[in-house]
This record gives C-alpha cells, sequence and structure tokens, in this order.
C-alpha cells in the first residue's frame, strides 16, 4: 500500500517535472534560436506568440499567454516539484532512518537534473548565486536564529567564536598552502592556479555550512552541548568567510606584487568590521522589531509579517553595507525573539513559528534538490583526479585536527570538557555545503581560469560531505555511544529547580568572590529585566512575562488539547454543559467545608462522579483531598485541573454566549472572529443587562435572592478583586472596597458564604440566560431609563465591550483560570463600567484570552 | 595575601580538609576567601551570618538567605573553615577519574546525590525531609516575579508537587525529588568551574 503510494507519488513528480520542461523549452530556446527548430513546443509558441503580437483581427475568447506568466509560474512549479520530492521521500521512514533526508533530496536533484538534461540538452536551471542569498537562504538563517536556545548559544558563545574565527581560518590557511604545496610538487599536472588563487578556493571550502548542518544533526540527536559548538560555530563563521573570501578575491585581483602589510592589515580590520557590524545591524533590526511589536496590537492579523520583512531587511541592509549578512539575519532572530513572543497575540506567535518553519524547511528541500540538479551539468565538470582527492582529503583531515587541537586548549578552561568522542563528532560534523558552491560560482571566470574545476569540487566536496557522512554520521554516533539528547518531558518541577540552580550558582560565585560566567549571566540578567524589557516588551506582556509561568502556561495549553481530545473520543465533555454547576458548588463546598466535612464529601464524591472520571479528578484535585486521587488512574489525569479550566472557559465562552441571531459565515480580512457581529453582542448585551436588572432589583427589595443572582453576584465580585485574589484556596474576602456596586445583598450573600452554601445545594443546573428563554419576554418592561438611556447613548462600542469582557456567568471553578488570562479585567458591572471608562481602555490594551473569545471589535 | 593566609592554616588541617572536600581545592580556597567581601580574618576560620550578608551581590540574590543558611550547621549562627570549605566543596565539578572510582569509603561531597541533597535542604526549611506545598510556594515566591498573583503562584506550586509526587501525600520526599530530576544534568549544573 505504501509503496503503491509511494510509486504514484513519483509518478505525478516527474509528470509535473516533464511539465516543466515542456513550458521551459519555448522560454529556453526562445532567445537564441528565433524560428528554426520545429519542435512541438516551438510550434505552440509561435503560434502564441503570433497570437499576442499580430493585429487583433477580433476578440479572442480564451488566449494561451505563457510568456505573460513564465517567471512566476517556472518558480512556481519548481517549488512544487521541490516540495513533491520531500513528500516522496518522507513517505517511507525506512529509507529517512538510513539515509538523512538532506542526501535523498541531493539523489532526487541528480534525476530531475537527469530529466531536463536529457530534455533540454542543457542544463537551464542550476542553483545561482542571486537566487541562493536573496531568495534560498535568509529564511534558514532567520528561522535558526529565532529558534535558537539562547541561553545554550550564550553559555558557549566562547568556544563557539573560537571554533568559528580561528578555525575557519585555520581551514582555509591549510587546505590553500597545502594544495598549493602539491600543485609546486606536481601532484596535480598541469593546471593554471596561483598560490593566492588557492587561497581564495581554501577560504571558500573552509566554511560549515548551517543548512547541512542543521540538516544532518536534527536527524542525529546528539547532546545540545556538540549540536550547539557545530550549529553555533557553522552559523558565526560566515562572517569570517566572507571576510576572507572577499580579501582574497581582492588581493587575486590586486596580483601578488601589489600585496604589503598595509593591505593585509586593512584585511584583518575589515573582519571585525564585517563581523561585528553585521551583527550590530542584526541588533539594530532585532530591536527595532521588538519595539514594533510593541504597538502593533489593531493590525494583529499582519503583525507576524514584520517578524519576516524586517528580517529581511536585516539581511538585506547588511548585504548592502558589505557586512556579513548571516550573522546580521541570526542575531536579528536571536535579539527579537524573547520580546516579540511576549509582545505579541499567543496567535500570532504561533503563526510566527509556523510560518518560520514553512518557509525555512521550503527553501532547505529547495536548496538540495537544486544542488543535485547542477551537478548534471557538463560545463562544470573538469576532471582532475589528483586536484579533487587531495582537496577532499585536505578538508577532512585538517578540520580533525583543527577542531582536535582547538577543543584541547577549550577542554582546559571548560566546565564540563569535551571528550574524546564529542570531538570527533564535531571534525565529523564539519559539513560543506550550498554556501560553499554559491561562493564558489560567484568566482570571476576571467581572473581564475580553473573556475570550473572548483565549481566542480566543490561540489563533490558538497556531496561527499553532505551524503556520505552525512549517512554514517548517525551509525558513528550510534557506535561512539556519543551521548544523546535527553528526550525529557518539559515539566514544571525542572525549570523551577533549573532556576534555583541559577541563583545557587551565583551565590556560590559571589561567596566564593569569583566573577565567573555565572556572574556575568546574572548581572545581564538584571540588567535586561531592569531596563531592555521596560523598552521593549509591552507593560501588560511585561508583567505578565516569568519564565516558570509561561512554562506553566504551557503546559496548561498542552493539557487542554489532550482533555478535548480525549473527551471527544470518550464523549465525556457533555458535563460542562450541564453539570458544571454542579460540580461547582461540589467543589465549593467541600473547599470551604472541607475541614469540617471532608469525609463525608468524599464518600459523597465517590458515589457521584465514577460516570466521569474527569470531573471527580478535576474535584478532588482541587479539594487536596488526597485519599481520593489514589484510586483514579493517574497518570493520565495528572495535571487535568487546570487544562480542565482551560476547557470550561473555552467551552463556556462558545456555549454560553451565543446570541439567538445568527450573524455567520462573514468574510473579514481582518478579524477570524467575524461572527463576532456588533448585533449579537448587543443581543448579549441586553440579555445580561436584564438579568443584571433583574438581580439586583430583587436585592434592593430585600427579598431573599433566587439562586441565580446569589451565584453570579458572588463570581463578580470574586472576578473583578485585583489581581486574581479570587481563589478558594485563599478565600480572602475581606476586603470591603470591592463590593462597591454592588448593594447589600451581594455583600451578604456573596461573603458570608452561607446563603450561597443553600443555594448551590439546592442549585443543579446552570443559571445561563442561553437556557433560560423565560426571562426574556419579560424583559422589556424591565429597561430602567438608566439602562435604556445606556444603550442609545453607547450603542456602538461601549456596551459591546463591557458586555463581552464580563463574563457574568462563568461558572466559579473558572476562576481559577480566569486570573491567569483575564486578571485586570474589571468587573462589568453596568455601574463601574459606565463609571469608569479608563478600565475599558484598560482592558483594550490586554490581549485577548487564549481560546476564541471574540476580540471587541473596532470601531 | 593567599599565600600569607593559607600558612595560617596549619599543614595536617589542611591536609585533612583537602581528604574530606577533594584535593586541589584547599591551596587556592583561603585566596577566594581573602578577596572576598568576607572581612573576617582567614586565620580566625570562623565566619557568622553577617560576613555573608555583607556581600553586596548576595543581597540582592533572592534566594541568598536560603543559602547563607545552608552555610550553617543547624542551631548555629557560626561556621568554621572546614564547614565553610565543605560546603562549598558541593559545587566542585565531579572529575572523570571521579566517577569510575567506587574505592572511596564514603560518597564524595560533590556527589550526584549530596548536591542533589544540597539543593533539596534549600526548600526544606523544617528539615522533616519533605518539602511541603508552603516550603515550595515561599521558594517560588522568592524567585517569580511580583507580578504572578498568590493564587498563580499556588496553581503553579500544586502542579509542581503533582509532577513529583508519587505517593500522593501533597509534598516532594528526597526520593521522589531525586527522582523527578533523574533526566537533570545536576553535574553540571551545580558545578563551577574555578573550583578545581
Amino acid at each position: 500500500m505504501a509503496a503503491l503510494r509511494q510509486s504514484t507519488l513519483c509518478f505525478y513528480v516527474f509528470c509535473l517535472l516533464m511539465w516543466v520542461c515542456q513550458a521551459n523549452e519555448p522560454a529556453v530556446h526562445d532567445p537564441t534560436s528565433d524560428t528554426s527548430d520545429a519542435g512541438n513546443a516551438n510550434e505552440t509558441h509561435s503560434e502564441e506568440h503570433s497570437e499576442e503580437g499580430g493585429p487583433i483581427t477580433t476578440l479572442p475568447i480564451v488566449s494561451w499567454k505563457w510568456h505573460h506568466v513564465e517567471t512566476p509560474y517556472i518558480v512556481a512549479l519548481w517549488v512544487l516539484v521541490c516540495w513533491l520530492c520531500k513528500l516522496v521521500i518522507e513517505a517511507n521512514h525506512h529509507v529517512t532512518n538510513v539515509i538523512p533526508e538532506s542526501a535523498l533530496l541531493i539523489c532526487f536533484g541528480f534525476i530531475l537534473g537527469g530529466i531536463i538534461w536529457g530534455a533540454d540538452k542543457v542544463q537551464t536551471f542550476s542553483l545561482t548565486p542571486t537566487v541562493f542569498f536573496f531568495y534560498l537562504l535568509p529564511q534558514i538563517i532567520l528561522d535558526a536564529g529565532y529558534f535558537m536556545p539562547n541561553k545554550l548559544f550564550f553559555s558557549n558563545l566562547g568556544g563557539i567564536l573560537i571554533h568559528a574565527i580561528i578555525g575557519t581560518c585555520w581551514n582555509a590557511a591549510t587546505v590553500g598552502l597545502s594544495l598549493w604545496g602539491c600543485h609546486v610538487g606536481g601532484a596535480m599536472g598541469d593546471i593554471d592556479i596561483g598560490l593566492l588563487q588557492y587561497l581564495l578556493y581554501g577560504s571558500l571550502l573552509s566554511a560549515v555550512d548551517p543548512v547541512a548542518v542543521i540538516a544532518v544533526f536534527e536527524q542525529v540527536h546528539v547532546n545540545e552541548v556538540l549540536f550547539i559548538m557545530v550549529f553555533g560555530e557553522s552559523l558565526l563563521n560566515d562572517g569570517v568567510t566572507v571576510v576572507l573570501f572577499n580579501v582574497f578575491d581582492a588581493f587575486v585581483s590586486l596580483g601578488g606584487a601589489e600585496i604589503d602589510a598595509a593591505e593585509i592589515i586593512k584585511g584583518i580590520i575589515s573582519f571585525f568590521v564585517v563581523a561585528f557590524g553585521g551583527a550590530l545591524v542584526g541588533v539594530v533590526f532585532g530591536l527595532l522589531l521588538s519595539l514594533l511589536t510593541r504597538c502593533t496590537k489593531n493590525i494583529q492579523i499582519i503583525e507576524p509579517g514584520f517578524v519576516f520583512v524586517l528580517g529581511y531587511l536585516s539581511y538585506l541592509t547588511a548585504e548592502m553595507l558589505s557586512l556579513s549578512a548571516i550573522l546580521s539575519i541570526t542575531f536579528c532572530g536571536v535579539c527579537c525573539q524573547k520580546y516579540i513572543n511576549a509582545n505579541m497575540d499567543e496567535k500570532s506567535v504561533t503563526t510566527v513559528r509556523y510560518a518560520m518553519k514553512v518557509f525555512a524547511n521550503g527553501s532547505e528541500t529547495m536548496i538540495f534538490v537544486f544542488l543535485g540538479i547542477s551537478a548534471i551539468d557538463k560545463t562544470i565538470w573538469v576532471w582532475n583526479t589528483g586536484f579533487i582527492l587531495l582537496t577532499l582529503l585536505f578538508v577532512f583531515v585538517y578540520r580533525c585536527i583543527g577542531v582536535f587541537f582547538l577543543t584541547w586548549i577549550q577542554n582546559k578552561f571548560r566546565l564540563v570538557p569535551l571528550d574524546f568522542t564529542d570531538r570527533l563528532i564535531m571534525s565529523y560534523g564539519g559539513l560543506r555545503g550550498a554556501v560553499a558552491y554559491g561562493l564558489a560560482v560567484l568566482l570571476d571566470e576571467n581572473k581564475i581560469k580553473e573556475r570550473p574545476l572548483m565549481i566542480g569540487t566543490t561540489l563533490i566536496v558538497v556531496y561527499f560531505t553532505v551524503i556520505l557522512q552525512g549517512i554514517t554520521m548517525k551509525p558513528l554516533v550510534t557506535w561512539l555511544k556519543v551521548k544523546r539528547a535527553t528526550s525529557s518531558d518539559l515539566m514544571l518541577i525542572g525549570k523551577v529547580q533549573n532556576k534555583v540552580f541559577d541563583h545557587l550558582l551565583v551565590a556560590i560565585e559571589d561567596i566564593s568572590g569569583q566573577k565567573g560566567h555565572n556572574y556575568m549571566r546574572d548581572k545581564w540578567n538584571n540588567f535586561e529585566s531592569k531596563w531592555l524589557s521596560w523598552i521593549l516588551m509591552k507593560p501588560s506582556a511585561r508583567k505578565k512575562h516569568d519564565h516558570v509561568f509561561d512554562v506553566f502556561h504551557q503546559l496548561n495549553l498542552r493539557d487542554a488539547l489532550d482533555y478535548v481530545a480525549e473527551g471527544e473520543c470518550k464523549g465525556s465533555l457533555e458535563f460542562i454543559r450541564n453539570e458544571t454547576a454542579y460540580i461547582d458548588f461540589r467543589k465549593k463546598f467541600g473547599d470551604d467545608f472541607s475541614d469540617i466535612s471532608m469525609p463525608d464529601i468524599t464518600i459523597d464524591m465517590g458515589d457521584t462522579t465514577i460516570a466521569n472520571p474527569y470531573t471527580r479528578q478535576d474535584t478532588f484535585r482541587r479539594d487536596t483531598v488526597p485519599s481520593i486521587s489514589l484510586e483514579m488512574h493517574e497518570q493520565t489525569m495528572n495535571g487535568l485541573r487546570e487544562s480542565e479550566d482551560m476547557n470550561t472557559h473555552h467551552l463556556l465562552q462558545q456555549h454560553l454566549y451565543k446570541g439567538r441571531k445568527q450573524h455567520r459565515h462573514r468574510y473579514s480580512r481582518s478579524h477570524f472572529d467575524v461572527n463576532q457581529d456588533e448585533n449579537e453582542v448587543q443581543e448579549i448585551f441586553q440579555r445580561t443587562m436584564r438579568n443584571r436588572l433583574e438581580s439586583f432589583k430583587s436585592g434592593k427589595m430585600g427579598v431573599t435572592p433566587p439562586k441565580t443572582i446569589t451565584k453570579h453576584s458572588k463570581k463578580d465580585t470574586q472576578q473583578k478583586m485585583p489581581n486574581g485574589k479570587s481563589m478558594d484556596k485563599t478565600r480572602s474576602y475581606h476586603s470591603g472596597d470591592e463590593d462597591f456596586e454592588f448593594s447589600e445583598e451581594s455583600s451578604a450573600s456573596g461573603y458570608t458564604g452561607s446563603i450561597p452554601r443553600v443555594s448551590y445545594t439546592a442549585g443543579v443546573g446552570i443559571e445561563n440566560p442561553a437556557f433560560m428563554p423565560d426571562l426574556d419576554p419579560m424583559a422589556p418592561v424591565q429597561i430602567p431609563p438608566w439602562l435604556a438611556e445606556g444603550e442609545t447613548d453607547s450603542a456602538t462600542v461601549a456596551p459591546s465591550q463591557r458586555a463581552q469582557a464580563g463574563l457574568p456567568w462563568t461558572p466559579s471553578n473558572l476562576r481559577r483560570l480566569a486570573p491567569l488570562r483575564i486578571s485586570t479585567r474589571s468587573s462589568d458591572s453596568f455601574v463601574l463600567a459606565d463609571t469608569l471608562p479608563s478600565s475599558s481602555r484598560e482592558r483594550d490594551e490586554l490581549p485577548p484570552p487564549p481560546s476564541p473569545p471574540p476580540s471587541p471589535p473596532h470601531s | 595575601m593567599g599565600s600569607r593566609a593559607s600558612t595560617l592554616l596549619r599543614e595536617e588541617e589542611i591536609e585533612e580538609i583537602k581528604k574530606e572536600t577533594g584535593c586541589k581545592l584547599c591551596q587556592n580556597a583561603p585566596l577566594y576567601l581573602s578577596q572576598t567581601s568576607i572581612t573576617n580574618p582567614v586565620f580566625n576560620s570562623v565566619f557568622s551570618r553577617e560576613d555573608f550578608q555583607r556581600i553586596p551581590e548576595l543581597a540582592i540574590n533572592p534566594l541568598g538567605d536560603r543559602i547563607i543558611n545552608a552555610f550553617f550547621p543547624e542551631g548555629e549562627d557560626q561556621v568554621n573553615f572546614r564547614g565553610f570549605m565543605r560546603t562549598l566543596a558541593h559545587f566542585r565539578p565531579i572529575e572523570d577519574n571521579e566517577k569510575n572510582k567506587n574505592a572511596a569509603p564514603s560518597e564524595p561531597l560533590n556527589s550526584r546525590t549530596n548536591k542533589l541533597l544540597f539543593a533539596f535542604r534549600l526548600y526544606d526549611l523544617d528539615r522533616d525531609d519533605k518539602i511541603s506545598r508552603d516550603e515550595l510556594l515561599q521558594v517560588l515566591r522568592m524567585m517569580v516575579g511580583v507580578n504572578i498573583s498568590d493564587e498563580q503562584l499556588g496553581s503553579i506550586a500544586d502542579r509542581t508537587i503533582q509532577e513529583a509526587d508519587t505517593n500522593g501525600d501533597n509534598s516532594i520526599s528526597f526520593n521522589e525529588f531525586m527522582k523527578v530530576l533523574e533526566k537533570v544534568d545536576v553535574e553540571q549544573k551545580m558545578s563551577i568551574r574555578f573550583l578545581h
């Protein structure tokens, strides 16, 4: 079955490819030979040409305009073909387990190149430096920078820099010099390459390629320190490579005689300028981007776009200033990641993450396919066995020597020394890739006679490292028992403990009087949180930003998803609609009186909730009645408490606040929640107000409030407490100033706790306007003058916001969640909202809750 | 300065401490001390809490007090040089040759277990070998920003305990603590390079 599918896929790919070639044929032949060929394609082309160019005799209904769309069409088709290649490759994991994807893509490139060659007799498609450096590379590097594990990266920065700078120079110099030596010794026969050209060639081969390294190391899960060493080196050595390449390129142009000490010093200076300048440009753009995302709240839909645009601009700017573009975009990603993640809406962050991966992965695929295609070209192949073999040998050997020597030095200073196997993998991971090829193609044919030989050899080096070393990497890692990355789950306790460790190490360094690297990190963190965050983060994001809390939030989100999935399988989500109030009562009852009547409740619970394990778990966990939780299948239930909140919240928002007039399926370019129509919101608001009024009146009259009122008023008071003090456990109902908008009824029923208990006992079912239609008919009579006035006055924005933000009937077991996301939201009592317009403005600045609550319609 | 200080410790004492805390540590340790703001002369070899509290960086460390406490034996207000070095020895990295050598009569101070025990004691104020919810909450409160409400912190603490708690007593025993941090590279995360 799988094989069949795979072969079908292959077939599709080839059909498409043939199509591309066919389509391309006229384009290729067109500029060179106008009319001579009598190929089928050309005929169509001339036909079409006459149609386009000739005098119009009649109105054409349909016309064939290939030239009109040619370039974008071919680009799009190539993207499609490359991605289909990946699809074919990934269809069968038995192959990719052995051979890395990058190698397979190159092989596919060979096949595709062969087909093109067969069709066109000339290689029409190959990777050009422009396409590669401007359209394919930036997103890969931006992705690498954006997802860079910052702490790991910076704590190993010293080692990475040593390898990136000294290692790369070493590679370039030794490879160039050794090849030259062999040339002089006569190992390569008769070729016309001078010392400087050898050095130039060595410098373009010196850089470890980020694309290839990511592709290969991603599949071999080596430990994180090893990974960051190789990966960081591959990213940062670009500055060195660019400088070396430019310097030697200039030297080759100048000729040997012109080079003096001044030029060499200039070269060294230009290294620092290019590398640090590039990084600086990146940092500046990263900061700009962070600042920009502070104020993109109103254009949330396109805010992810800024990340890509500014990232790309940083790349182009650096390129324009002839600085290191790769360093620039890397540092742009590294700098902005924290702030944009905090500033942007959660949805936008998700969008950025995914879009980044789409671009990066897509262009990585294309790079490898095109590396393969480029090989099938007669013009670049000039065979010189000696040159090619010696290059391969030197590239490999000097990489090993360099790495072993540099790590030997580093190990004297490292806390955790890199052991022998690590060093071996580091040397073996010196993969060359498309960057080297791109630079080789950039060589000037006029200045360097043996350019084809150099390009060909570069390709062979690339194939050798990516395919052979890539394939053998995994067995080698297994065989050498290299420490793998531990696949640990995201755990809160781990994060907390990490933080403790950090503080601990800083303190110990302080006590023992050292200014070590922990000390530096701590100083930086302080500075960062004091100044940078203050400038670059929105105030609301800054308030919420805390590492431990972020992890907590992520865990909750994940659990919520799991829970929904599980609930959908077993159909147990139903209780959220029907039994919430009941559960809620249970919880509250149990909590308020847990010390007194714990045994009763536990037994009671055990009886009532058998039908629904989730609720049971939830209730008990919250009540911290330890004995019960033993009998449940704990593994699956772990942490469900928070997730349940999240879910309930989500579901309730979806179910409770649907207006009966459903204004559905409208298209909006700037909002997802198109159903949040003003009318609907208005309706919800009105209903809310009526109910509120109902309760208000009955409270005023001194009637024992019906359970509806009690419940909702209590919840309201709790929800509006500042800083989410409304958790059951804290039970801090003492503050008197919270009930200012409610009359005595509210404080009496809400704070004493006795009335709600009674009412809850009776209160099964949900007090929800949507489920209580009988309230509506009597409503028109009930609208008091001030309310009606308010509605007409501010019929546009204010009421709808109030109505949305309030959620007065949110069952109180959501309160645990509520402060997490909507803590600063004030209550939606109409008195409060009317008197405090500022609070609604404040609300505006909050990012919307994670689940799809309606974002307030913007007027 | 360092050399003068180290001559003030008797040779045999140095040997003893060396044996206990791990080799090279001691020759240089007085030097470290003399650089710190601990003004107490080294030859007295007794430090009080105030000596520690005088270190300005430690004052802003959120866990500063806890860490200072860890240096002092229970119920005492002073620690001698030897005790001080013993505590510091927890942070010595584990060396390769030590990993395989099981000949040592007792576990070295910088073993994984001892490192973890040190970390565990930071939480465990009442020394009942359990981290209760309250104890965890206190530590969390010290570390996280003021903007996290008590309630949120409470649920974070609950969840953290849940992750580690296997016997359902709503607290983390040392065994549970070790088990849950099994995969964490404690040897690396609780080591300081300079104490070699």
